[in-house]
């Protein structure tokens, strides 16, 4: 059962060798991690089928792959090449201006990307099975990780003590049925679960989004744009499993060479987190 | 009574609330140093590969084979009876524990994408469970090795999904995941 742990992104099947060894729960198969999406530019689509088919042949962990938001076929593909886990994301460009995939047409399970609670909502109500706090990827910069997840946190708080009438406008205001609102509110969480992504680029950034009660944490280029992608593969998946206990944190955080080279929110051309709808 | 339970990672805190609702106190077991005053322990479904290697990292293999050696009562779900077996068959198998004669087929039913939800057929009346669904989620399929070592418990299309051998259970379902706690109070009652 895909929860807690660390999902990392690969683009071959040596990458997913490696992260497998290190203790991934799961790999997600791309072309290009995100910083380098960022740096070419471009539209960025599905993956080859048969580099994912090389990814799903190599490792014997759960295997995901992205969609572009709303492009439905890319999702019958990838559901029909057999993925554990179609994660429709903002990453790619997205397809859709209006509307994201009815998951519910689908048996694969799908993630999404959310920024706050009526976003994550919407998704669930589409029938994604579990959500992916957006952050800011490819930036090596946990900010937007962490914003987004407290976001979602203190919506959730705020509903505790909400009254019956202001929950059918909120309800009406995210575009989500009344009772999913309510549902949360009764178990004070999110219905499905959550996993940190966005920024994520040492063991201490995945210990603090599990400290913050996250399930679990996406590394995209975190990993494989360090210096040392073994060792920093290795201490996030330690850091992640032993999240609240420092002098763990300590041993894994020692020697592991540069992260990826990070980014000042402020200064992006765009900005992935805000694509979906 | 403390019931451990494995928290790499996979169905943890879904274990943790069954037991607590049924009354039982409950420890996560990382180091082997939480193995300690603990009369029963869960190896919750997650990621067999992932568990097996962090289990070898934090040395906790050797301590919870002996423990199992001497009798401590372990209930392993879906990942956690791949890693009880024997024998593991299927896409590049982990290494496990090797305690109980269990062959197991990873991913039996297929990728994540043939995940299900059957009623079981139960085999032996000292199981008292009547209409349990059992939810299958990229579930392994578990034969006996040693027959008369092995009690099988329950059966999907006449497959064993609920094997027993002394102190060591296993199911190829996620009853953590279901309002039913009848098959963690079977557990419990192993611990007592």
């Amino acid at each position: 059962m895909l929860k807690g742990g660390v999902i990392m992104d690969v683009v071959n099947a040596e990458q997913a060798k490696i992260a497998e060894d290190a203790g991934a729960v799961a790999v997600m198969a791309l072309e290009r991690v995100p910083s380098d999406i960022r740096k070419m530019g471009g539209v960025a689509r599905m993956t080859d089928p048969k580099l994912i088919k090389e990814i799903m042949d190599a490792v014997s962990i759960p295997v995901m792959a992205k969609v572009r938001i709303g492009h439905f076929v890319e999702a019958q593909i990838l559901e029909s090449l057999g993925v554990d886990y179609i994660d429709e994301s903002e990453v790619l460009t997205p397809a859709d201006p209006f509307e994201h995939v009815d998951k519910s047409d689908f048996k694969v399970p799908f993630v999404c990307g959310a920024t706050n609670l009526g976003e994550a909502l919407r998704r669930i109500n589409e029938g994604a099975c579990m959500i992916r706090t957006k952050g800011e990827a490819g930036t090596g910069n946990v900010v937007e990780a962490v914003r987004h997840w407290k976001s979602i946190l203190s919506e959730i708080q705020k509903l505790r003590s909400m009254k019956d009438e202001l929950m059918t406008s909120l309800a009406d205001e995210m575009r989500v049925p009344v009772t999913l609102l309510e549902e949360v509110k009764a178990i004070n969480r999110l219905p499905v679960v959550n996993f940190a992504a966005g920024g994520i680029a040492t063991p201490a950034d995945a210990a603090m989004m599990m400290q913050l009660g996250c399930d679990g944490v996406f590394v995209g280029s975190g990993i494989f744009k360090s210096e040392n992608p073994k060792a920093m593969a290795k201490a996030i998946v330690n850091a992640t499993m032993n999240y609240n206990k420092p002098e763990i944190l300590v041993t894994v955080s020692e020697n592991l060479g540069a992260t990826m080279e990070s980014l000042e929110i402020e200064i992006l051309d765009v900005k992935l987190a805000e694509r979906g709808w | 009574m403390t019931i451990g339970i494995l928290a790499i990672q996979g169905s943890v805190i879904e274990h943790k609330h069954m037991l607590q609702q049924l009354n039982v106190k409950v420890k996560d077991v990382r180091l082997p140093s939480n193995l300690e005053g603990i009369d029963g322990l869960i190896i919750p479904g997650g990621e067999s590969t992932t568990m097996s290697k962090l289990m070898k990292r934090y040395k906790l293999s050797d301590e919870l084979k002996r423990l199992i050696q001497n009798g401590l009562p372990v209930w392993g779900t879906c990942a956690g009876a791949i890693l009880l077996a024997k024998k593991v068959t299927g896409q590049n198998p982990p290494p496990t524990l090797e305690m109980m004669d269990i062959e197991v087929k990873r991913n039996g039913y297929g990728r994540q994408l043939y995940s299900f939800e059957k009623e079981l057929r139960i085999k032996n009346e000292e199981l008292k469970i009547e209409n349990f669904n059992g939810m299958f989620i990229r579930a392994p399929k578990i034969k006996p090795l040693a027959e008369e070592n092995v009690t099988v418990l329950a059966e999907i299309d006449s497959e064993p999904v609920m094997l027993k051998q002394n102190n060591m259970l296993v199911t190829s379902f996620h009853p953590e995941l279901t309002d039913e706690p009848s098959v963690h109070q079977y557990f419990i009652d192993m611990c007592n």
